[in-house]
């Protein structure tokens, strides 16, 4: 299976329907298959914090949701993390396509991503960078159950490894 | 529109009114399930205030957001999706909202029809020394509703009309914008800020728990 197939099937596994994100080139499959799959419910937002804001509200309800972004997406969120995500013990699902790095052509992505590490280790929220096919479904799984049970915010960091990331092109 | 025709479009055709009163009228008009998100700010010190119960106690399905800004419409539109049962208010602030206009355009693209959006436009960021918002300059926020989509988004034109939007807001499909103008008055009260307490109530309040 491809890593967006493997994402698809574990979100379906732990009922998270909601998806909402912000479009990336290298996270267009895995949209593409949850829009084609009726049991979620997928939409494009805004923003990132808007898409954040969604999920937490989703969960407070009694739904599970994830929000898709990419890296300078990501950069947008620390306000609403420290403020809404952690503070308010919301489990809040976030799965950011790495960019800025193994072979970035633009440099504002390569400045942008070096943010996201410290500031997800200056609030304490688990993350985990996604490098290997045969380690995804272990890694979704077992965060997915731990961020429902400890009610803490988790971050996959899908790396271009994985997912072969975006290439440049002339 | 046609169904909003006695209401006024325009923000300079609303009465000034009284962001407590205003409040307190929508919290009587409320039976005891539907979900209410205050912004932060004046806006949820006064939901607070609005939401003590006459016994003791205080109203159980209500968010208090203690920072995120501008994000009230995107959480109670995360309510409205998980719960599509249950009518979900969110209390917003004109400062607020104007930092994220674009969730009124998602919320009508997603077409929720159990979301009122009520914004409480004194034209200023009260809290922060009375600095005058973009609305205080001009910008009308139910005029910016329409043309993100969302039809039925008017202002309310004193008190009376207000109930009458609400009320409808809480019988009829949405999702529906009311704009509030309201004066400079102080908060009632202060919201107590213990977020772990207000998201366990919240959610005991919603059923999950």
């Amino acid at each position: 299976m491809a890593w967006h197939e493997i994402v698809r099937d574990v979100l379906k596994r732990h009922t998270v329907n909601l998806v909402t994100y912000v479009p990336d080139n290298v996270l267009r499959p895995l949209i593409d298959g949850v829009e084609a799959d009726a049991f979620f419910t997928a939409f494009a937002c805004t923003r990132e914090e808007e898409a954040l804001g969604i999920v937490a509200g989703a969960w407070m309800g009694g739904r599970r949701g994830i929000l898709l972004m990419q890296t300078s997406g990501f950069a947008t969120l620390p306000n609403a993390i420290a403020s809404l995500a952690v503070p308010f013990q919301i489990p809040v699902v976030m799965m950011v396509s790495e960019r800025g790095t193994l072979g970035e052509f633009n440099i504002g992505q390569s400045l942008v991503a070096r943010t996201m590490r410290p500031v997800l280790d200056a609030l304490a929220v688990e993350h985990h960078t996604m490098t290997r096919l045969d380690e995804a479904e272990f890694i979704l799984d077992r965060s997915l159950v731990q961020a429902y049970a400890t009610m803490a915010p988790v971050c996959f960091i899908l790396s271009p490894l994985l997912t072969g990331g975006k290439v440049f092109a002339k | 529109m046609s169904a909003l025709s006695n209401h006024p479009v325009s923000r300079d055709q609303a009465k000034v009114m009284n962001r407590f009163e205003v409040t307190r009228r929508l919290i009587g008009l409320l039976r005891h399930d539907e979900a209410v998100v205050g912004g932060i700010g004046y806006t949820n010190f006064d939901l607070w205030a609005a939401s003590a119960l006459p016994g003791g106690g205080r109203r159980g399905p209500n968010f208090y957001m203690l920072g995120s800004m501008g994000l009230a419409v995107p959480i109670a539109l995360g309510v409205a999706l998980a719960q599509p049962g249950r009518r979900v208010f969110a209390l917003e602030g004109d400062g607020s909202i104007l930092m994220q206009l674009g969730s009124l355009a998602t919320v009508a693209a997603r077409g929720v029809r159990n979301l009122c959006i009520v914004i409480m436009d004194n034209g200023a960021y009260q809290i922060t020394g009375g600095q005058e918002t973009a609305a205080g300059q001009g910008a009308d926020i139910a005029g910016i509703a329409r043309a993100s989509g969302l039809r039925q988004s008017a202002w309310a034109a004193d008190e009376d009309a207000f109930a009458e939007l609400a009320g409808r807001a809480l019988t009829e499909d949405g999702p529906w914008l009311i704009g509030c103008r309201i004066d400079g008055g102080k908060p009632v009260d202060t919201t107590e800020r213990d977020p772990a307490r207000i998201r366990d109530q919240f959610m005991r309040g919603l059923g999950v728990r």
